[in-house]
């Protein structure tokens, strides 16, 4: 379990070619983009053992297909088959079946148990190597080495920080809607390698959120009959403890982008305030005080603003302010009421679920309340985005409705396309995203 | 510029007209008390009096909120006076006043809305005469539905507030 999280990933070399002037790219600003042909080998393996390399292969087609940028080729339409991670492609043959980008790749297994993953990724129109890397892993990391391989084809094309070889915390429900098993989860991206942390029919657990600097989850904790208390959990131990020695409910948290503070939610009475605790003293500092509902509290990627909803104006909208205390400043002035605003790891945009004529809404906005865009709509319960690393994708549950309804997860870009399904094994609620792996 | 919400009007019309199709979801969908759509008495009940199943049936252990509020409503109050008045009546239980929301809204708000229904209740039974210290208030936001189909008469029915005997 200890590789399984602690990841022994060791970026070796860049080998061969110097890296070629970027002839290929893909610019990914301008919203609904003509996905760019790419062509994956089926990875070689020195091991006699053609799972291992195909395994990372498809790893690595699926992550690329799902981005919504790329559109693999099938690999029964390759001319030059069996090309190797040695070889220089003819390029003619890559060409013919219309290729823009070509990757070739090897895993290896080494004595020592650990695989090394070697991957090139070519330019066809230009014959040039864009990327030649290789990397070492534990042996029960192969699907990690197809995510790592397709951050580098992504970063190398599209110029954005790839988001592929991170995780997603979630809550599983299953069981009758009005009896719900909820469970706090973890997996990879993709949908795969699903981890339960807690398990109890007796609890209802609610908004996990990653620590940016350890293997850490905040979340909510209400056994049945009990107040809903914030605790911290260690993903490594399973060590859980609760925050704070609150009186009231206390929930809502998010950590700070440093990982040193946990901001929250404090019910007193029928109103709701901010706090916030330094995780290493304990103390806490009151941030909002009212007679309102101040809730889903997000700082800003320098820490110095918090964006959180509040009813205070009578209805659920936002407000931004300095988090070391002041006046906050409300920035959503749309029809109907917003809530959940997540800020954005770039610090451009604040991400928020709108509720308007009887509509679910996932949107952004910028941090001072200009350029709101609906991003999705539906007519059932949509809520709770967060945002990829890169920030240039959104993560959200959306619902079915009815008896045998339920949440799912689903991911769009920012401009609004490639909605993605993610799967999981029943339904999924409150999804947060990992910071990138180590 | 209001899109967002039926003429408050409309809406009453529209929670009127729904309101026998509530207790014919309630009734399918859960087997709840088939008072528990009206929050009051129905026939005399067979039930002894002090019993949990008294409170119940011939009480009412639920209160009903419009959309996004918590403002105590005239027949929510009734339900609050017969409350008040069984529980002094009956002063060996203590009480949990569950805050519940529908599932029309995003769940830390509804979870806080929650809250904020059982403290009203609770300021609301205190207002009667029952002892403070005998409430505890928890609130479930939108996770604990009794109803369960998509549209207005189950949502209806999920944003409550329980009473539950201890």
């Amino acid at each position: 379990m200890k590789s399984f999280l602690t990841a022994a990933l060791l970026l070796a070399s860049l080998f061969v070619a110097p890296r070629a002037e970027a002839v290929l790219e893909l610019d990914i600003t301008q919203g609904r983009v003509e996905p760019m042909p790419i062509a994956i080998t089926r990875f070689g393996d020195a091991s006699g053992n053609p799972q291992l390399g195909q395994q990372v292969s498809e790893v690595l087609t699926n992550d690329l297909r799902r981005s919504g940028l790329f559109r693999p080729i099938d690999q029964s339409a390759f001319i030059e088959a069996g090309l190797g991670v040695d070889a220089v492609p003819n390029f003619g043959s890559w060409r013919a079946i219309n290729a823009q980008a070509l990757v070739t790749g090897r895993v290896t297994p080494q004595p020592d148990g650990r695989l090394k993953a070697e991957f090139r990724l070519w330019d066809v129109a230009s014959g040039q190597q864009l990327v030649g890397q290789q990397y070492f892993a534990a042996g029960d990391n192969l699907r990690r080495i197809g995510h790592i391989i397709a951050d580098a084809v992504y970063e190398r094309l599209t110029g954005e920080q790839g988001y592929f070889d991170t995780r997603i915390a979630f809550v599983e429900e299953s069981g009758p809607k009005d009896n719900r098993l909820r469970r706090l989860a973890i997996m990879d991206q993709d949908g795969a390698n699903v981890r339960y942390l807690t398990g109890s029919q007796n609890e209802i657990v609610r908004s996990p959120r990653y620590s940016p600097t350890r293997q850490e989850i905040t979340y909510v904790s209400q056994p049945i009959g009990e107040t809903p208390r914030v605790y911290l959990l260690n993903i490594e131990t399973g060590q859980r403890e609760v925050l704070g020695n609150f009186p009231g409910m206390s929930f809502a948290p998010r950590f700070s982008p440093d990982g040193q503070r946990v901001i929250l939610s404090l019910q007193q009475g029928g109103n709701a305030n901010i706090v916030e605790m330094d995780l290493r003293s304990r103390a806490t500092r009151r941030v909002t005080d009212g007679a309102s509902i101040d809730t889903s509290p997000s700082y800003s990627p320098d820490g110095g603003q918090v964006v959180f909803e509040s009813d205070r104006g009578g209805t659920q909208q936002l407000y931004v302010m300095s988090a070391g205390g002041g006046q906050p400043q409300r920035i959503s002035f749309g029809d109907g009421r917003y809530g959940q605003p997540a800020w954005s790891p770039r610090g451009d945009l604040i991400a928020f679920t709108k509720l308007a004529g009887g509509q679910f809404m996932i949107g952004v906005m910028r941090p001072d309340g200009s350029g709101e865009r609906i991003v999705s709509t539906s007519g059932s319960v949509m809520e709770s985005p967060t945002w990829a690393p890169n920030g240039r994708l959104l993560l959200f549950t959306r619902e079915t409705s009815g008896s045998g309804g339920g949440p799912t997860l689903w991911t769009v870009d920012i401009t609004g396309f490639n909605e993605q399904r993610v799967p999981t094994p029943n339904f999924a609620a409150d999804p947060a995203w990992s910071p990138p792996l180590e | 510029m209001s899109r967002s919400m039926l003429p408050r009007a409309l809406r009453i019309v529209a929670i009127v007209a729904m309101a026998s199709l509530a207790a014919a979801c309630a009734q399918k969908q859960q087997g709840v008390d088939g008072q528990a759509g009206l929050g009051g008495p129905g026939g005399p009940g067979s039930a002894a009096p002090g019993s949990a199943q008294d409170f119940t049936v011939n009480v009412g252990d639920r209160v009903f909120f419009e959309t996004d509020s918590t403002s105590l409503t005239p027949q929510a109050r009734e339900t609050l006076n017969r409350q008040g008045q069984w529980l002094r009546s009956y002063s060996r239980y203590s009480i949990l006043v569950e805050g519940h929301a529908d599932e029309r809204g995003t769940r830390e708000y509804n979870l806080a809305l929650g809250a904020r229904r059982a403290q009203v209740v609770r300021d609301y039974l205190a207002s009667q005469g029952v002892d403070a210290s005998r409430i505890r208030t928890v609130s479930y936001g939108k996770e604990r539905p009794v109803a369960v189909c998509d549209n207005i008469s189950c949502w209806s029915q999920n944003r409550r507030a329980v009473t539950v005997l201890n």
